[in-house]
C-alpha cells in the first residue's frame, strides 16, 4: 500500500487532537457541569475547613462565607482591666490548671502550658514601633490556643490527633496522639506543650480535680477552650473567673447578636500574627 | 529398626518435652473471673452480654462522639437516671472499684488496657 507522508500527517493530527479533547468532553457530559462551576462550589463549602480560604480574606479572623450558619466560639481578651487587677490573671491560670489537672515543672524545658503570661513583644511581634509606652511595655499578655479558624496544627498532624470541631474549638484526642510534635512546630503561638515527663510526676495527687483526665508522658497538650464545660453550657474556666471584671468574654463570633460581638463592634482589638493567615479566634483590646 | 535403643527414649523425650504446657499446667486452671456488680442496680448501658463484648467499642464509639462531634450532653439513659458519655463520670459512677470490677476480667484474659495512665480511677 502507498502512503503518502501528508495522508500520515494528517491522521496523526486528527487523533492527537481527538485525544487530548475527547475526555474533556466526555467528562463534561458525564457531569453536566464546567470544571469551572465545580471549584466555585468548592469554594464555599462548610466542611472543607480553612483549606479553600481565598487570599483576599481578611486578616482579621474572617470566616469563610460557608462557615457563618455554625457556631464559632471566640474570646476577648481586655488587657485594661488586667493592668487595672495584676492578680487577675494569676487567678485565671490558676483556675485553668486545676480544671484540666496541668502540671507544674520546675524545668523550663519540661513546662506544660494551657494560658500564661508572656511580654507584649513577645505575643505581638508584628506590633511593634519604635519607642514604646511604658504602659505597652509593662503589660504581660495572657495568652492561650487561640483556636483558629485555619488552624496549621490540625493541618501538621499526621494521625487527626488534633482537630477542629463543628464549634470552631481546636481539640485533641490524646488516644490518637503519638508525639511526633509536628503540631508544635506548625503552631506559630507556641500554644503546645510536649509532656517529657509523666505529667503525674508534675502534680500534686492530693489535689487534683478527679473529674477531667491527666495526659501521658509522650503526647502533645494545650488549652482546649474547656470544651467539657462548653459543651455543657457553661462558660470557660478562665473567663468565669474573671466575669466580674468582664475582663474576658467568651462568645459565638458567628452570632452577630452576641455580647462578644457587640465588644467587638466597639473596641478596636487586635489578633497574635495575623500575617500568618490563621485567622485567630482570640482578641486584644490593649 | 537400627538404633531404637536411642530413638524411642528420644521420641518419649520430645514428646514429654512438646506436651510440657499441658500437663505442667493441668489442674491449675484459675476460676472464672468474678467481677463485683453495683448493688441494687439491675440496669446498664447495654444488656450485658452486649456490655461484655463490646464495652471496648463502646468507649470508643463514645469518645470519637464526645470529642469530635461535641456530644456533651447528658443522653445515656440507665434506670432512668441520665448520664453523660463518659468512662470517669458515668461507668465509674457505679462501677466504684477498678480493681473488684475492671481488673477482674482484664487480669483473667490478660489484656492490659490504657485506660488508668491517663483517667482517675475511683479513689479505693
Amino acid at each position: 500500500m502507498d502512503k503518502k507522508r501528508r495522508d500520515f500527517l494528517k491522521i496523526a493530527g486528527i487523533s492527537t487532537l481527538a485525544g487530548l479533547g475527547g475526555p474533556a468532553v466526555v467528562d463534561r457530559l458525564v457531569n453536566g457541569t464546567s470544571p469551572v462551576g465545580a471549584n466555585a462550589a468548592r469554594e464555599y463549602d462548610p466542611d472543607a475547613q480553612g483549606e479553600t480560604h481565598k487570599a483576599g480574606a481578611g486578616e482579621h479572623g474572617e470566616a469563610a462565607e460557608g462557615a457563618k450558619t455554625r457556631k464559632r466560639w471566640g474570646i476577648v481578651i481586655d488587657l485594661r482591666k488586667f493592668r487595672e487587677d495584676p492578680e487577675l490573671a494569676e487567678k485565671a491560670i490558676k483556675v485553668c490548671n486545676y480544671n484540666h489537672n496541668v502540671p507544674h515543672f520546675t524545668n523550663k524545658r519540661h513546662e506544660v502550658k494551657w494560658i500564661w503570661l508572656t511580654e507584649f513583644e513577645n505575643a505581638f511581634p508584628e506590633h511593634s514601633q519604635y519607642h514604646k509606652d511604658t504602659k505597652t511595655l509593662e503589660t504581660e499578655v495572657l495568652v492561650l490556643c487561640n483556636h483558629c479558624d485555619s488552624p496549621p496544627c490540625v493541618r501538621a498532624c499526621p494521625t487527626k490527633a488534633t482537630f477542629k470541631s463543628p464549634d470552631g474549638i481546636v481539640g485533641m484526642d490524646y488516644h490518637r496522639c503519638i508525639g511526633c510534635r509536628f503540631c508544635m512546630a506548625a503552631c506559630p503561638y507556641g500554644s503546645r506543650s510536649f509532656n517529657w515527663r509523666d505529667p503525674r510526676a508534675g502534680l500534686d495527687m492530693k489535689k487534683i480535680n478527679r473529674k477531667f483526665p491527666t495526659r501521658m508522658r509522650g503526647v502533645v497538650e494545650k488549652c482546649n477552650m474547656c470544651v467539657e464545660r462548653v459543651g455543657i453550657g457553661l462558660q470557660p474556666a478562665c473567663v468565669e473567673v474573671c466575669s466580674e471584671s468582664k475582663a474576658m468574654i467568651f462568645g459565638d463570633l458567628n452570632d452577630p447578636n452576641s455580647e462578644i460581638r457587640q465588644v467587638l463592634k466597639n473596641n478596636f482589638t487586635i489578633q497574635r500574627k495575623p500575617s500568618m493567615g490563621t485567622h485567630p479566634s482570640v482578641f486584644y483590646i490593649v | 529398626m537400627y538404633d531404637s535403643d536411642k530413638i524411642i527414649p528420644g521420641l518419649i523425650i520430645f514428646v514429654l518435652f512438646i506436651t510440657f504446657p499441658v500437663w505442667y499446667n493441668h489442674g491449675d486452671a484459675s476460676a472464672e473471673p468474678k467481677p463485683e456488680l453495683p448493688k441494687g442496680v439491675k440496669e446498664c448501658v447495654l444488656p450485658v452480654a452486649d456490655m461484655r463484648a463490646e464495652h471496648m467499642q463502646l468507649l470508643n464509639k463514645w469518645r470519637d462522639e464526645v470529642l469530635r462531634d461535641g456530644d456533651w450532653a447528658f443522653d445515656v439513659k440507665v434506670a432512668g437516671k441520665k448520664y453523660q458519655k463518659s468512662l470517669m463520670n458515668t461507668c465509674m459512677e457505679c462501677h466504684k472499684s477498678r480493681k473488684k470490677f475492671c481488673e477482674k476480667c482484664h487480669k483473667y484474659a490478660s489484656v492490659t488496657p490504657y485506660c488508668w495512665d491517663c483517667h482517675f480511677a475511683p479513689v479505693e
